[in-house]
């Protein structure tokens, strides 16, 4: 049987880059306020279901050629490399550096390094939504 | 370095990330695994001299002091099961090459095997309650994880099993240790024991008491103690040998491990109640054990009920709370890790060859495998503890201190059991071994020299731990001595207290 979702196809490539940036803004705010990597994650995620209900699988993994599973492992090697980065500087196992810095367009920007850890968060969360959404969805 | 005392966790985590990204290459696989649980090895060993030297370690995770941030702490009790736990890993690892099949290599089953080291290691290593819950969590994520690989009826149906009662059990875990939260007001198990000793004043409140029991409903599910253990026969009987090794060597510890930090270090103020119970638990396991062990004709079932008669032995050590019997349970429990890993590794070798569990229909094996056969009869004497080989001290002690407390029953019982764990496993061995040779079908195809060496190197432990309990002793005794005398560790971890 062939849906008639043009409706929902038109509105989800409009919607799709929204949910995308909100995500994207979540995971910085989390830094002080509420939010970061897990919130962000499953917000991307959800955008991306979001296309698998829209379109299908094959057009998604077309548009998205992503190893989700790979992404989990790349987001653990984040978050393990940050915190093993304090073995290096002999200091306990976790412990991150902060400070601000003066960038050429943002100005005096205080990075810190557990937002590469929240990066890492972030692409877990995603990688094992992802899966587990599309080995579910492999089964029909 | 500071950090020495995370990298037996770090080292498998980091292997089994980068294991996800070489699943489809098993040669690769089987090289990273092996090289890193080589070096995992000489750190922990690294650890333990460190230890003996230096005292108990201790670090501060993101530098936030104790009590306040998580504290991992290295007493020499979690450095020597750190150390048993990678020296078991490697052996188990290097008998799956031979064993587990192309399958299940190419589906993450290295990674996960890393995965559950990082979970068992963590536990033993964690100076703080919660985070023993989450390691607690990675370690049987991870056995869901290797139960479940391969997919065969059995498989899922037990791994349904196991999963609902891990479940239910976790949940109680948070439950307990919120419970104990509201009454403490802290997670670092140190500080935990400072605010408990502060609030008793003599005897301590009726609650402590419902929270230390509370503790023993929870590990006791994992540790598989009477009458909590009515999963593990089930669960165990269904993944193939290396995960069955592992699991019976390392999960059901962790959960021994626990309640003996837990009744050591928290609840050992008012004794009368907490470890009369732990006490009389303990002498049911070791009975059950026995009667399952005497009862079932089948090798897998034979050595699991020997798991439960071992967790009976050494948690009656724990329950009479003498450095002598403390002593033996340390030994024992060690002990233990190395030879049940050897016997179900021996076990997966001969189901391998015969095709069947069923004692009944095998036999003979020892004129065409003799090397296998003597294996297996070292290690049986091994396991029923006859000196000198690496029971028979660990018992010994246990024994001497369940009379020391005026245990006499216990102790007498935690005796006899012993003859009665020598008449399972010979029953196996006059059985399997003895008798008319048999062809099996397919035997020609088991590269059974190739699988005997991780047995082999860990009968071969299992007897210098034995014959050299000389040289082990220091350790043991000072492993003892920490956890006979609290003050040693909330010293090491609040440094100003």
């Amino acid at each position: 049987m062939k849906t008639n979702d043009i409706i929902l196809q038109t509105a989800t490539k409009v919607v799709l880059f929204l949910i995308v940036l909100f995500s994207i803004h979540i995971f910085f705010a989390g830094h002080y306020t509420p939010g970061g990597g897990f919130v962000g994650g499953l917000l991307t995620s959800g955008a991306i279901v979001l296309l698998l209900l829209a379109f299908d699988m094959k057009t998604v993994s077309k548009i998205l050629p992503v190893n989700y599973i790979h992404m989990i492992a790349v987001g653990l090697l984040f978050s393990i490399g940050t915190g093993a980065g304090a073995l290096l500087f002999n200091v306990p196992f976790l412990t991150h550096a902060f400070g601000h810095v003066d960038l050429p367009v943002l100005g005096d920007t205080s990075l810190h390094t557990a937002t590469l850890f929240d990066l890492g968060v972030f692409l877990v969360v995603v990688g094992v939504t992802m899966t587990i959404i599309q080995t579910i969805g492999e089964d029909e | 370095m500071i950090n020495f005392l995370i990298l037996p966790i770090l080292i498998p985590l980091v292997t089994g990330v980068l294991l996800i990204f070489a699943a489809k290459r098993i040669m690769l696989q089987r090289w990273i695994a092996g090289i890193s649980s080589v070096i995992a090895i000489i750190f922990s060993a690294l650890l333990v001299q460190k230890v003996r030297a230096r005292g108990i370690q201790t670090l501060d995770v993101s530098s936030w002091e104790a009590p306040f941030g998580i504290t991992l702490v290295s007493d020499m009790m979690s450095a020597l099961l750190v150390l048993t736990t990678s020296i078991i890993a490697f052996l188990c690892l290097i008998y799956s090459f031979w064993s587990i099949g192309e399958a299940r290599e190419k589906f993450y089953y290295y990674a996960a095997f890393n995965f559950l080291i990082v979970g068992v290691n963590g536990a033993f290593t964690t100076g703080d309650i919660f985070n023993l819950f989450v390691f607690f969590e990675v370690m049987l994520m991870a056995s869901y994880v290797l139960l479940v690989l391969g997919g065969k009826k059995a498989q899922l149906r037990e791994s349904i099993k196991y999963i609902l009662v891990n479940v239910i059990s976790s949940a109680l875990f948070v439950i307990a240790v919120a419970y104990l939260y509201s009454v403490v007001g802290t997670l670092n198990m140190a500080h935990i024991s400072v605010r408990i000793s502060e609030a008793s004043q003599g005897t301590p409140p009726g609650i402590i008491t419902v929270i230390a029991v509370l503790f023993l409903i929870v590990f006791g599910l994992k540790g598989a103690i009477f009458p909590l253990y009515f999963w593990m026969p089930g669960s165990y009987y269904a993944p193939p040998a290396p995960v069955l090794a592992l699991f019976g060597a390392l999960l059901t510890k962790v959960g021994v491990y626990s309640i003996t930090r837990t009744y050591t270090l928290f609840f050992y103020h008012d004794t009368g109640f907490t470890h009369q119970l732990l006490s009389f638990l303990a002498i049911m396991s070791i009975i059950a054990g026995v009667i399952g062990a005497i009862a079932y004709w089948d090798i897998k079932k034979i050595i699991i009920y020997n798991i439960i008669i071992a967790v009976g032995a050494i948690l009656f050590g724990v329950s009479a709370m003498t450095t002598d019997s403390l002593t033996g349970s340390i030994f024992y429990l060690i002990h233990d890790m190395i030879i049940k890993a050897a016997l179900f590794l021996l076990a997966g070798i001969v189901i391998a060859i015969a095709g069947t569990s069923n004692l009944h229909k095998i036999s003979g094996l020892i004129k065409r495998y003799p090397g296998l056969g003597w294996t297996f009869f070292i290690s049986a004497l091994a396991l029923a503890g006859i000196p000198p080989l690496s029971g028979f001290v660990g018992k010994l002690l246990i024994v001497k201190g369940g009379f020391e407390a005026e245990h006499y029953w216990g102790a007498g019982i935690v005796l006899m059991s012993s003859l009665l764990v020598l008449f399972s496993i010979m029953k196996v061995f006059i059985n399997g071994f003895w008798g008319t040779p048999r062809a099996y079908k397919g035997e020609d195809k088991v590269p059974v020299g190739k699988m005997l060496i991780a047995p082999v190197i860990l009968v071969i432990i299992a007897v210098f731990y034995g014959v050299g309990s000389e040289y082990v002793y220091p350790y043991i005794s000072q492993a003892a001595e920490t956890l006979a005398n609290p003050e040693i560790y909330i010293e090491a971890v609040l440094k100003e207290y």
